[in-house]
């Protein structure tokens, strides 16, 4: 008979587990309960976090993904016999260089105009404009509500008079009626609402938030306000990783365009939101292994609990284990009930702790977000398989754990010893 | 009380007949500080069907003997044959073997396991020995019958008398039917009357031809042994046929 476990073995360490489970009631009930206010501690904590995490990334979503946009400034440097303080003026017609100097990224335009008179019916103010290309309805995420639609290249070459609203906007304006349709007066010509943003939800913006100017074709833009100087630019690159490469073949196409040092700090202000996403991406990262670890030195506590239950069991059942040595059990199957109950009482409180946790975060989640900016911050706790996989592996180690060690004294008894009178 | 006779046919004895072959037997204890010589070279054979009772007086080393003889501890030097099988070298889990299928005990204080029926207590040896389910429940209820317990075979311990515990005990430790039955102070933790029983239950149990070691202080219980083996400070003094 080797050491290796066989059929027999399991057979006997089995049943001798289902003989000893019924006891230790108390005892299994307030370790059960310690397991399972641990698991209801990590899956919360891992749960909040994930939520956390995933309001993080819609809000940073809602501008758009991978995105760098330049302000053009002024030199600051001397380059090939030019003096500083040159103010770099990119052009309309700049975009299409640079589309072809940057193939493999995604080149937009915007030209601005605050404070443009708008009226509508008996509604009238001022509201910002901005002037690009059609492909910014794509790439800063300009999604039309549906009835609607953003415009497109054939308006754009067309110069057409069509108008897209933010959704803030439209609703103030419009209140309860369909804006796609109406014709509305911007800087004294007629224009065509042609959609209105989807509500979606916007941490990072420049020149205000997404939801409260009217978008139009960059070419109308020109022909009604008369200016063709960018304001800015918006470059998205496929990848995160890709964009510090990128940006280098971006500066060296403006610095040959308009002569100046491409290293010029000041002519290239560049607001790099990958980076951005990147440095979140490693906050919640930590974030999440640090209310890991919290949940995880929690149910380690519970876990000790378990184990001491068992130690006490172990002694309480000495003379038990050493009669059963006597008769001849292997020591293997003394520890095989006692690693079965750690593991047991460890997944059941897992078990319990996995269905307080999962009827808390479904109650949390009937509390309506919207109006409550800590809500609206914070996001709803959300429960992934990632969670419940690694909340199941730390459980089942601890469990492993906790019956391992008492099962390793219990096998160290010495019948001859045990058996003496007392 | 008469307890039915049922003849064994012998097995596991060596080809001399010897259950129990035991040569210059020492046991040292070894606490660190001091050592203390339990057992100081024993020679001992049993033959198969003897019923030998070891007597002496307390801390004279018969209870260690019993644990060598029982294959519970190892003796630090000398030879032990056990129904023919050498028993040095052998590791924990095969000496756990070793007394699974060849040794019976009987405790003075019974150690049945008091959360289980004194059926699944008869069951344990044979669960052990790897008895089926089936064939474990109908050889326990035949041994619990022989002892006289076959209305008694769902009582929990706490449920019986001692005496009927301690029959419960002999069941279990025949239940694999063993090479020979070791019994330590059997009758010590009973009254008069249950340990005049016990006693004629281990002499029918000689009478059916099984050999029996028993320790005990009992005069009574000694004098129906065979041979007495009377032990003093770890050797044996004085090994003769009882004087009935």
């Amino acid at each position: 008979m080797g050491t290796a476990m066989n059929r027999r073995d399991l057979t006997v360490s089995w049943s001798l587990f289902v003989r000893a489970s019924s006891l230790q009631r108390k005892r299994a009930v307030l370790t059960v309960a310690a397991i399972a206010w641990g698991t209801v501690a990590i899956l919360m904590l891992l749960a909040f976090g994930e939520g956390l995490g995933r309001q993080m990334m819609r809000g940073r979503l809602g501008m758009g993904e991978n995105l760098a946009v330049w302000w053009p400034g002024e030199t600051s440097k001397v380059w090939q016999g030019l003096p500083t303080g040159r103010p770099i003026r990119p052009r309309i017609d700049d975009i299409e260089y640079l589309r072809q100097r940057l193939p493999n990224e995604r080149v937009v335009g915007e030209i601005h105009n605050w404070q443009t008179p708008f009226s509508w019916a008996r509604t009238s103010r001022n509201v910002l404009v901005v002037g690009t290309n059609a492909e910014y309805g794509e790439i800063r995420h300009h999604f039309a509500r549906e009835g609607g639609r953003f415009f497109n290249t054939r308006d754009e070459a067309e110069k057409r008079r069509v108008a897209f609203f933010g959704d803030e906007l439209a609703r103030e304006v419009f209140g309860d009626i369909d804006p796609v349709g109406q014709v509305v007066d911007l800087g004294g010509s007629p224009f065509l609402v042609i959609g209105v943003l989807q509500e979606k939800l916007q941490m990072g913006n420049y020149s205000g938030p997404d939801s409260a100017h009217i978008v139009i074709p960059i070419t109308t833009f020109a022909a009604v306000f008369g200016r063709q100087g960018l304001s800015n630019v918006v470059v998205k690159v496929a990848r995160p990783e890709l964009m510090p490469e990128a940006l280098e073949r971006f500066s060296e196409a403006l610095a040959a365009r308009f002569r100046f040092d491409p290293s010029d700090q000041e002519v290239m202000q560049v607001w790099d939101t990958a980076e951005g996403a990147r440095i979140m991406d490693n906050i919640m990262l930590g974030l999440e292994i640090f209310l890991g670890i919290i949940g995880g030195l929690t149910l380690l506590i519970g876990g000790i609990g378990v184990a001491n239950i068992m130690y006490a069991v172990v002694k309480e059942k000495t003379r038990e284990i050493g009669v059963q040595m006597a008769l001849g059990a292997h020591r293997g199957w003394i520890t095989g009930p006692f690693v079965l109950q750690g593991l047991a009482y460890t997944l059941l409180g897992g078990l319990v702790g996995l269905v307080i946790a999962t009827i808390i975060i479904v109650l949390l989640g009937l509390v309506p977000v919207e109006g409550n900016e800590a809500l609206e911050f914070l996001g709803k706790p959300t429960l992934s398989w990632e969670i419940a996989a690694v909340t199941a592996l730390v459980l089942g180690s601890i469990g492993i754990l906790a019956g391992y060690f008492p099962a390793r004294r219990a096998a160290s008894i010495d019948p001859a010893e045990t058996l003496r009178y007392e | 009380m008469n307890w039915p006779i049922k003849r064994r046919n012998g097995n596991g004895s060596s080809s001399n007949g010897h259950i129990i072959e035991m040569a210059g037997i020492t046991k040292v204890y070894d606490t660190g500080k001091i050592k203390v010589e339990a057992l100081r070279g024993i020679d001992l054979r049993v033959g198969k069907g003897e019923f030998v009772a070891v007597v002496g007086p307390s801390g004279s080393g018969k209870s260690t003997l019993l644990n060598l003889v029982g294959c519970l501890d190892t003796p630090s030097d000398g030879e032990y044959r056990l129904g023919g099988e050498a028993v040095a070298g052998l590791d924990r889990d095969q000496l756990a073997d070793v007394r699974n299928r060849r040794v019976g005990f009987v405790f003075q204080n019974f150690n049945l396991l008091p959360q289980l029926t004194a059926l699944e207590n008869v069951e344990m040896p044979l669960m052990f020995g790897g008895v089926g389910r089936r064939e474990r429940r109908r050889r326990a209820l035949g041994q619990l019958e022989q002892v006289g317990l076959a209305d008694r075979v769902e009582h929990r311990p706490t449920e019986l008398s001692g005496g009927q515990m301690q029959r419960v005990a002999i069941a279990r430790a025949l239940a694999m039917e063993p090479d020979i039955i070791l019994a330590d102070e059997p009758t010590g933790n009973l009254d008069t009357g249950s340990g005049s029983d016990v006693m004629s239950l281990l002499g029918a149990l000689s009478e059916q031809g099984r050999t029996l070691v028993v320790v005990t202080h009992d005069q009574h219980l000694a004098r129906r042994a065979h041979r007495v083996v009377e032990i003093r400070d770890g050797v044996i003094v004085n090994d003769a046929p009882a004087g009935r």
